[in-house]
């Protein structure tokens, strides 16, 4: 009964709540195990959003038609603008510790604070634009698919908004890939090529697989309703929903392990390299220096700029 | 020709004066919005606010969009691809001020940038000053095409001159006195290079003479007068006179258009000639 669990009792009545399916506000009382987690995951996301900007944008203004220039200009902006939405929700937890976004974005400077294995690595061809597009935001949309039903209020709008625009970042990118597997024998290896080159990154993207244990962090967010699947779970629906139409194109997965159990129809699949997982979200992938410096020289010198707005930004 | 005769594109083709006016106008403001959406472009992500590499974001697209207009509307006129137009034509060919082609500051967007903040947004709003006194006077043109275009492209570059002057007062008002130095520098340093901006490379005659651009001899001096105006109220005083150097509307660049052309066309031209 809500009443008597109230009653001295203010976790338990919280963990009830999200059992009864109930949304949280920002303004609700909640535990402050739960504002860690999701600040730890929602700061961890906008950061990303931010960060994964550049790898696309490092081929913004190389795009090859005015279409293709008009197009990925709108896609990187949509992310940044993901980023600005994501930023403001963890503002908002992070409010009554009197932290907010230049807490975040130094402590991303810092290190403190990681982004997505996917945005460390290199893309050297226009074709990794592609890839990205397609497959990097379809994985993406398979994890925040998942959190839509997040037991937060304000994350569970914003992934709404943002899970409809990476729909659209999807046909962008399969159309880029198309255009260049029906295209010159140069622009086919190109696009093998980059697949090639992160197909290793997009098995990263879920994290490592479970087995039989969970760990802690995922054990807690299941049970705070932040997620409900794991990461395995996740990686299986990829490659359901991508290897085939991957395959249509004429393209090589670089895993001649992969297959699909016909009765089970559980994908068993070669295990990426995990230690150098963790060495990439540690920054030290191939690429994950030169971004950060990338980003904190410019934010740096963009400190000027934000301090004239900050008094007169809203509180 | 009659003052008030209007024609399409598919007309004018055939009329050789008319013809000559409008093809140097849609090239004037194609190539000025080509390479400044470019320079946009080149801020995505790098921006001193995440509400700006937004906003930034969209004000490229819009540039590079009016841009692909103009194009298209040159492909009418037999000229090629809009692509082709945008893409390969070599830098003595392109007919954009060379204010525009300055870089953003030191470096590059993918190798430490050290971009200028200031200056980004003065050089933008001479930018947008001038094209929508050249829009104003085209929602006039004797070529239909060319009235309709303004009409549409008018109403966004709207917002493109009230974000600039919007940053250009925030600058003034709210900043300290580097910020104010900061932006009397982007001030000189835009007006050092904005010679060739109000400028139509000698063929103002021809432009009012066919009514392609009604009053063309005139606009020069209205955007001056606008630019002195918003500036002086603000108590930001012009350096007088402009320095004259290059004349992009004569075709006449500096190295850093043959060097913006190469990042954008490098990957159309890998394989000309293909579907991308």
């Amino acid at each position: 009964m809500a009443q008597t669990a109230a009653i001295g009792d203010r976790d338990a009545y919280f963990l009830e709540r999200l059992d009864r399916g109930d949304r949280i506000e920002a303004e609700d009382w909640m535990p402050e195990d739960y504002r860690q987690q999701l600040v730890r995951l929602i700061a961890m996301h906008a950061v990303s959003e931010i960060m994964g900007a550049l790898p696309e944008k490092e081929w913004v203004p190389r795009a090859p038609t005015l279409y293709r220039k008009l197009a990925i200009t709108a896609k990187v902006q949509d992310e940044v603008g993901h980023g600005q939405l994501l930023i403001r929700v963890a503002e908002d937890l992070m409010r009554p510790w009197g932290k907010g976004r230049e807490d975040i974005m130094a402590d991303l400077f810092s290190g403190r604070l990681k982004y997505h294995n996917v945005f460390h690595m290199a893309t050297p061809t226009w074709a990794d634009a592609g890839i990205i597009g397609w497959l990097v935001d379809g994985a993406a949309v398979i994890t925040q698919g998942m959190s839509l039903s997040c037991s937060y209020a304000p994350y569970a709008r914003a992934l709404g908004r943002i899970v409809e625009e990476e729909g659209f970042h999807i046909q962008h990118g399969e159309s880029i890939c198309m255009a260049l597997a029906e295209g010159t024998p140069t622009q086919r290896t190109m696009l093998q090529d980059a697949l090639t080159r992160w197909w290793p990154a997009l098995l990263m993207f879920f994290g490592p697989p479970e087995k039989s244990q969970l760990s802690t962090h995922q054990l807690r967010n299941m049970r705070y309703r932040i997620r409900s699947k794991t990461n395995e779970e996740l990686r299986q629906r990829f490659f359901t929903k991508y290897v085939r139409r991957i395959w249509s194109l004429g393209l090589t997965i670089p895993d001649a392990t992969l297959a699909q159990d016909g009765v089970t129809k559980v994908w068993t699949y070669q295990q990426p390299d995990w230690d150098e997982f963790r060495q990439i979200v540690m920054n030290h992938g191939p690429r994950s220096r030169a971004r950060l410096d990338l980003r904190a020289t410019t934010y740096q010198e963009g400190t000027w700029v934000r301090r004239m707005i900050a008094h007169h930004s809203p509180a | 020709m009659a003052r008030t005769e209007r024609r399409s594109i598919q007309e004018i083709k055939d009329v050789p004066d008319l013809r000559v006016a409008t093809q140097a106008v849609l090239f004037q403001l194609a190539d000025d919005d080509m390479v400044i959406g470019f320079r946009d472009q080149e801020w995505l992500g790098l921006a001193p606010h995440i509400e700006e590499d937004v906003a930034f974001g969209s004000i490229a697209q819009e540039e590079i969009g009016h841009a692909a207009h103009y194009y298209e509307l040159l492909s009418q006129l037999d000229l090629g691809s809009r692509d082709d137009l945008a893409s390969l034509r070599p830098a003595e060919e392109r007919r954009n001020s060379v204010l525009l082609e300055r870089p953003n500051g030191l470096g590059t967007y993918l190798e430490s940038p050290h971009f200028d903040w200031a200056f980004t947004i003065m050089r933008h709003y001479f930018h947008d000053v001038w094209e929508m006194r050249c829009l104003g006077a085209l929602t006039q043109s004797a070529a239909i095409e060319l009235g309709l275009a303004a009409d549409k492209i008018l109403a966004e570059k709207r917002y493109h001159r009230a974000h600039q002057e919007l940053w250009i007062k925030t600058m003034l008002d709210r900043g300290d006195e580097q910020s104010q130095e900061r932006v009397k520098k982007a001030l000189a340093d835009t007006n050092e290079w904005a010679a060739d901006l109000p400028d139509f490379g000698g063929q103002e005659c021809l432009f009012e003479e066919t009514r392609i651009v009604p009053g063309a001899s005139t606009l020069s001096t209205s955007f001056w007068q606008e630019i002195d105006a918003f500036t002086g109220a603000l108590g930001l005083p012009r350096p007088s006179g402009t320095v004259t150097r290059l004349n992009g509307r004569r075709g006449q660049h500096t190295p850093a258009l043959q060097e913006a052309l190469e990042v954008w066309s490098e990957v159309y031209r890998l394989e000309p000639g293909a579907q991308w």
